[in-house]
């Protein structure tokens, strides 16, 4: 066998290996908002754990109906959980929805990059999430509450649309009762019962009085609002490399292959879907791409 | 303790503001405190005041008949309020609540009015100053019409 064939061989084993999905059982399901809702997974024999980095995702597969890319929003800390916040977008994540306790839910990956947490120690973090971007940030911040004494500051911004669209309501209250962590949520709308913040979340970089020299900012959301929330980042001085975001494109293999996710000479699934913000701040304007 | 001059210069807002300019403007100004659900003003008042905010919170709100206030924007501690002091015909275009406590520095739109018509100097540095205000509210306002939170694939 030459060494061509034999490379096409083992590409032949890893390729078919990753299509194939292992199979998890739903422990929990907990509704966020009326489109919105979290389950709770864990193998079917309840004997391996599963490693993730914050920041990474799976491929969820529903039978007979289709695969899509979730975050994982768990804690790392947690193997035995694997926890996914999923909206309901279209038929899968409906299907998804759908499913009751005991179901099975087919699942591929950890897949992706992640999160530079461990490099970001000794530094200020800003947070900033927009809707359903709190899900893929939410591993950084158990993470971090985890590991406080190697952060500096910690300023968590979330932005949405209406009150009744916060995700993780209980948490973001812990949050708030804690010295340790500056937790602002902003709505783009509200009635007078609301005693938050009204306005986008750029707003609320003014308020993270964080050291520019010395931090990091991890922002995840809607590409519009990372657009704007870096520009507003580097206001503030803080330099494009210490920024990092998370961005979104047609996942549909999770490994690099099909090339759906492509986004310039990058594969999202592969190279990203975390990128340093200096990499991409080029392309992410761009209309073609 | 700080006075309002000291208060002032060293506010984000008039950050590198020459100090006779600042001595000027604290000519115009006073301390206020709004207790909270009190309105600091309504759609359609004179707009002789604007503020910056010490400490507190205040909503920006639009009146809906028989469905109460819509808030579309807050401001909270270091924010200024208020423009409309500067364009004829000086009313408000909306209400203004205290959310909480709130502690400000208001000035006499009128009086700095005439202060920089009579030393542009310092209507100009105003002007340029309001004028970054309005794109900051501008932008953000726009930003909020996108409602880029909203379902991406129906």
């Amino acid at each position: 066998m030459t060494l061509l064939s034999n490379n096409k061989q083992i590409e032949t084993q890893i390729t078919t290996s990753a299509f194939i999905p292992e199979m998890f059982v739903i422990n929990r399901i907990r509704k966020e908002t009326e489109d919105t809702f979290t389950i709770e997974l864990a193998v079917e024999d309840g004997t391996t754990s599963f490693d993730f980095k914050p920041g990474q995702f799976n491929m969820l597969y529903v039978h007979g109906c289709g695969e899509v890319p979730i975050s994982i929003s768990g804690s790392p800390d947690r193997p035995d959980k694997l926890v996914h916040t999923i909206r309901m977008v279209g038929d899968v994540t409906r299907a998804i929805r759908r499913l009751k306790v005991g179901d099975m839910l087919g699942v591929r990956g950890p897949y992706g990059s992640y999160w530079p947490i461990d490099k970001s120690e000794g530094k200020d973090i800003v947070i900033v999430a927009g809707g359903i971007g709190l899900a893929p940030v939410r591993p950084i911040v158990y993470h971090i509450l985890n590991n406080r004494e190697k952060y500096k500051r910690i300023s968590i911004l979330y932005g949405t649309r209406t009150p009744s669209d916060i995700i993780y309501q209980k948490e973001l209250e812990s949050l708030r009762g804690r010295f340790d962590v500056d937790l602002y949520v902003t709505v783009d709308r509200a009635d007078q019962k609301w005693m938050g913040n009204v306005g986008v979340v750029t707003t609320l970089i003014k308020n993270s009085n964080f050291d520019p020299t010395n931090t990091t900012a991890f922002l995840c959301g809607p590409e519009i609002m990372m657009r704007y929330t870096a520009v507003a980042l580097q206001q503030q001085e803080l330099a494009p490399e210490n920024i990092f975001v998370s961005l979104e494109r047609n996942m549909k293999c999770g490994v690099g292959l099909c090339g759906h996710c492509q986004y310039t000479g990058k594969i999202i699934c592969k190279d990203g879907p975390v990128f340093n913000y200096d990499l991409v701040k080029d392309l992410i304007n761009k209309r073609e791409i | 303790m700080k006075n309002l001059e000291s208060y002032l210069a060293e506010h984000p807002f008039l950050k590198g503001m020459e100090k006779k300019h600042i001595e000027l403007i604290v000519g115009c100004a006073k301390n206020v405190r709004i207790n909270p659900g009190e309105y600091l003003f309504h759609e359609g008042d004179e707009a002789d005041l604007f503020y910056f905010i010490r400490e507190g919170k205040l909503a920006m709100e639009v009146f809906r008949p028989n469905k109460g206030g819509i808030v579309f924007n807050t401001l909270g501690d270091n924010d200024v309020l208020g423009w409309s002091w500067l364009v004829a015909p000086y009313f408000r275009h909306f209400d203004c609540r205290a959310m909480e406590v709130t502690r400000a520095i208001a000035l006499d739109g009128n009086c700095l009015r005439k202060k920089c018509d009579e030393d542009h100097e310092l209507g100009y540095d105003m002007m340029k100053r309001f004028v970054n205000l309005m794109e900051d509210e501008l932008m953000a306002l726009r930003l909020q019409l996108l409602d880029i939170y909203d379902t991406p694939i129906k």
